[in-house]
């Protein structure tokens, strides 16, 4: 796969592995945190902890949007769907996330009509087919989807559809970052920029990361050689004693982003004055909501939502983990109480969340590449 | 977020601009280019595909370049291998 | 799901930690806290299995996690015996001084006619290939139908004589049947179930309980095409690729595989949850390690394509006509020799080998040279956007 495969050339990473481990200064931690799921799948997927040096730590960031939601909103989602004649559509990742009552599978088993679709078109699609039906999209995910679903409902006015409605929960990522920058129990010396979300946004909401905390970015690409190449651009900016925003995602991420996305977010949405975040608890304009202009395709005007705030259960430490300051395996109920099968929290349960790419996939004791500019084969 | 797969766009949709049809290692979807209404591909170019969506071009210059990159540490590595089994078998 | 079920697990867990712990303190050396954690995980997977829902979802038919705590919960535990135990494809009997093979299967699958095939197709290819791959010959088939009223009579001809079609490909014969119509609404147009009756005329006894450490682990072909062709059958994806389902009648190529390798441990028909499953089937019933090198597994491009964009791994992508077979490493070549002689083995190979480290651990090499731990999913893999 063209664009796909020359990012996955192992021999490359070894050079890249070697460079990483010859930037480390002896005695000092690196603390990496990639903000964005998608790069967290990325790392368990291809073992690439693997080919870091003992010093190096990469800390998950909070950027996954399944893993945000707090469960009151889950819940809110199952009312809806549960409302007569109502047809509720949603991405795969939302599927088995726990509601206090249950998942989405577990409603449908009650009853519910909750369909998985793969794009916000598919739902509008629905809309067409079932003229009787009320088509409810459940509008997750950061920047990157926020202008799909934009462009679906603009699509959706002008062909005059009255039966299709958004329930919308997307979230910005720049406040989030910002909660993990002033967050006093976690150091950090740099960030692996999220990937997608700067197609959206471009690269330069990231500039007060570099001019006022001092921290170096880099817009990293999803194969495994973009996060390498990116740890390394990374190191190199640390032992240049730079902070400075890079694009390592030339190929895909242009410095401004996308006018006509940002433009049909504009349109359609507007900043909510503030948000319930999963483990991070309220930040402002942090989450999008439906113009007045659409409020005819705002499910929580056209239904009426409960709303109710749910605590997360007592056991559950996804806070901590989303925030980085714990690793899966350091949560109390890691694996024991909490597994994929059974998930108390939604880290256990997105398929970007930390928890569940370490039980997936990296749940085992890992060889490390040796440290400090030895040339030479990384593993064994 | 995140899961966003490079596509070839191979032909545009003859009714409608908003359309048009991707290759992705032989499977073939339509997609909405509507996001790129200020520089629609054109076949044969290359969009990061994301939910049904077109989200951006792929710049071959700028992929050019990064494997370009790539390439001269892979080689730069090779050649340090190199010198190592060289001066071992000293 | 009540909120309950939570307590409950952290209950049961803290229970079983505290016990353990102070075992653990004695037993484990100084390992570090991460592998002290880990321990405590595999503790806690190789508890009894219990079934916490109230209600059946869709996750306990895919194949994967749920589905093996259902069948162990619910169906294991209610039926126990030392025949069922094994939870191989088939039931190995001894009738009468003769060995047989007992299986059964059901097929619901939607849509019912789909690129390569139909629901007929399956339903015999289906049987057949769990008999097949328990050593028997298969010899008779079981037919029932459950049809949705409104279900149209020429579509079920089209079905019949697919399974006609098939069970003669196999050498099989439908022997005996049934027939229920059950009002519009429910069976989706037709269920098929079948049992399958088979005679173990080899002297060999598989089971994936007696993969060994150094064994070969071989797979047959390209893995996911079945799953891949349905999911796009459905129409709901709106991909299109030039992808058919592989479904095919494996007795032949299982013949040729024991004729040439009389050694073989195990072989197992990779359907719903892929081979990924298997793979942890074996490393589970046998208590070994598994280590599968992902540069090995064969997949067409199209499969890889619509998984990439979907975002699933063909690994747990269903197949229809593909075996993995535990081989001693010595016969490995051989092997594949055997099964690259005949068309429906054309693209076999070996993909990992059994070893004794992490047992009841399965894991992938990447083609990008880290390793990863390849575990059951829960359920069906769902197309995610992050």
């Amino acid at each position: 796969m063209r664009f796909v495969d020359e990012f996955r050339d192992a021999d490359k990473a070894h050079a890249l592995a070697a460079k990483i481990a010859a930037l480390c200064e002896p005695g000092r931690q690196y603390k990496l945190m990639e903000v964005c799921g998608g790069h967290t799948h990325t790392i368990y997927k291809h073992g690439l902890e693997d080919y870091l040096p003992e010093s190096v730590t990469l800390v998950h960031g909070p950027g996954c949007p399944v893993c945000v939601i707090p469960m009151g909103r889950v819940d809110d989602a199952i009312h809806l769907a549960s409302q007569p004649d109502v047809i509720m559509t949603s991405f795969g990742d939302m599927m088995r996330v726990p509601g206090s009552g249950g998942s989405f599978f577990d409603a449908n088993a009650e009853g519910t009509n909750i369909k998985m679709v793969y794009s916000p078109l598919d739902s509008l699609k629905l809309a067409r087919q079932n003229p009787d039906k009320q088509v409810v999209f459940m509008a997750i995910g950061f920047e990157t989807t926020a202008p799909s679903t934009a462009m679906t409902m603009i699509r959706a006015a002008s062909e005059g559809l009255r039966n299709f409605s958004v329930f919308c929960n997307h979230v910005t990522i720049v406040p989030a970052i910002k909660a993990i920058l002033d967050s006093p129990d976690l150091r950090l010396d740099g960030f692996l920029g999220p990937g997608h979300v700067s197609t959206v946004i471009g690269c330069r909401p990231y500039e007060f990361i570099a001019r006022q905390y001092g921290k170096p970015v880099v817009v990293a690409g999803f194969e495994p050689l973009d996060i390498l190449q990116s740890i390394y651009m990374l190191m190199l900016q640390l032992s240049q004693g730079r902070a400075e925003v890079e694009n390592q995602y030339s190929r895909v991420v242009p410095p401004n982003g996308n006018p006509v996305a940002l433009a049909a977010i504009g349109e359609t949405m507007e900043l909510r004055p503030y948000f319930e975040w999963r483990g991070l608890g309220f930040i402002s304009h942090s989450a999008l909501q439906v113009k007045e202009k659409y409020a005819a395709m705002d499910a929580e005007r056209v239904f009426s939502v409960p709303g109710v705030r749910v605590a997360d259960p007592k056991a559950c430490q996804c806070g901590e983990v989303l925030k980085g300051v714990l690793k899966p395996w350091e949560c109390k109920v890691f694996g024991t109480a909490c597994t994929p099968e059974t998930p108390i929290g939604t880290c256990m349960v997105s398929p970007e969340g930390a928890c569940a790419a370490y039980y997936n996939f990296g749940r085992m004791n890992r060889n490390r590449v040796a440290e400090a500019g030895t040339v030479g084969t990384a593993r064994s | 977020m995140c899961l966003g797969i490079p596509g070839e766009v191979i032909e545009l949709h003859p009714e409608q601009p908003d359309l048009a049809k991707v290759n992705v290692s032989g499977v073939r979807r339509m997609i909405n280019i509507g996001l790129l209404s200020d520089d629609p591909p054109a076949p044969g170019e290359w969009v990061l595909i994301h939910v049904g969506f077109a989200l951006s071009k792929i710049d071959e210059k700028e992929a050019a370049a990064a494997l370009e990159f790539l390439e001269g540490i892979g080689q730069a590595y090779e050649d340090e291998l190199a010198a190592l089994k060289e001066s071992v078998i000293e | 799901m009540s909120r309950s079920w939570i307590d409950e697990a952290l209950a049961e867990s803290e229970q079983s930690s505290e016990g353990l712990a102070a075992e653990g303190r004695r037993q484990l050396p100084l390992a570090d806290r991460e592998q002290q954690v880990l321990d405590r995980i595999d503790r806690a997977r190789r508890r009894r299995p219990k079934v916490r829902e109230e209600r059946v979802t869709m996750s306990h038919g895919a194949g994967g996690k749920a589905t093996h705590t259902l069948i162990e919960a619910v169906f294991l535990d209610a039926f126990r015996n030392p025949l069922l135990e094994p939870l191989e494809d088939a039931a190995q009997l001894a009738v009468g001084g003769a060995r047989i093979a007992l299986t059964t299967d059901s097929y619901v699958v939607s849509p019912l006619f789909f690129p390569g095939g139909d629901i007929g197709d399956l339903a015999v290819n289906g049987t057949v290939n769990d008999l097949a791959v328990s050593g028997a010959r298969p010899v008779y088939l079981s037919a029932g139908f459950i049809l949705e009223e409104g279900f149209g009579v020429a579509d079920l001809q089209r079905v019949v004589d697919s399974m006609r079609a098939a069970a003669e490909a196999a050498g099989v014969h439908v022997v005996t049947g049934d027939t229920k119509v059950v009002q519009k609404g429910k069976a989706d147009g037709c269920y098929i179930n079948t049992a399958g009756v088979g005679v173990i005329e080899r002297d060999i006894t598989l089971g994936v309980a007696q993969a060994r450490p150094g064994d070969a682990i071989v797979v047959s072909g390209p893995v996911g095409d079945h799953g891949i062709t349905i999911m796009l059958a459905r129409g709901e994806l709106d991909i299109e690729a030039d992808l058919t389902s592989d479904t095919a009648p494996l007795n032949g190529l299982v013949a040729g595989l024991l004729d040439a390798v009389p050694g073989v441990r195990a072989m197992r028909d990779a359907t719903r949850g892929g081979v990924a499953t298997i793979l942890n089937e074996i490393a589970r019933a046998a208590d070994v390690g598994v280590l599968v090198n992902e540069d090995e597994i064969p997949v067409r491009d199209e499969v890889r394509g619509a998984c990439e964009l979907l975002g699933i791994d063909p690994m747990y992508v269903a197949c229809e006509g593909r075996l993995v077979a535990v081989v001693p490493d010595e016969d490995a070549d051989r092997a594949v020799a055997a099964l690259r002689a005949q068309p429906l083995g054309e693209q076999a190979a070996v993909i990992g080998h059994v070893r004794a480290e992490q047992p009841g651990i399965v894991q992938l090499k990447t083609a990008f040279g880290g390793t990863r731990i390849v575990d059951l999913l829960v359920g069906d893999p769902l197309p995610r956007i992050c």
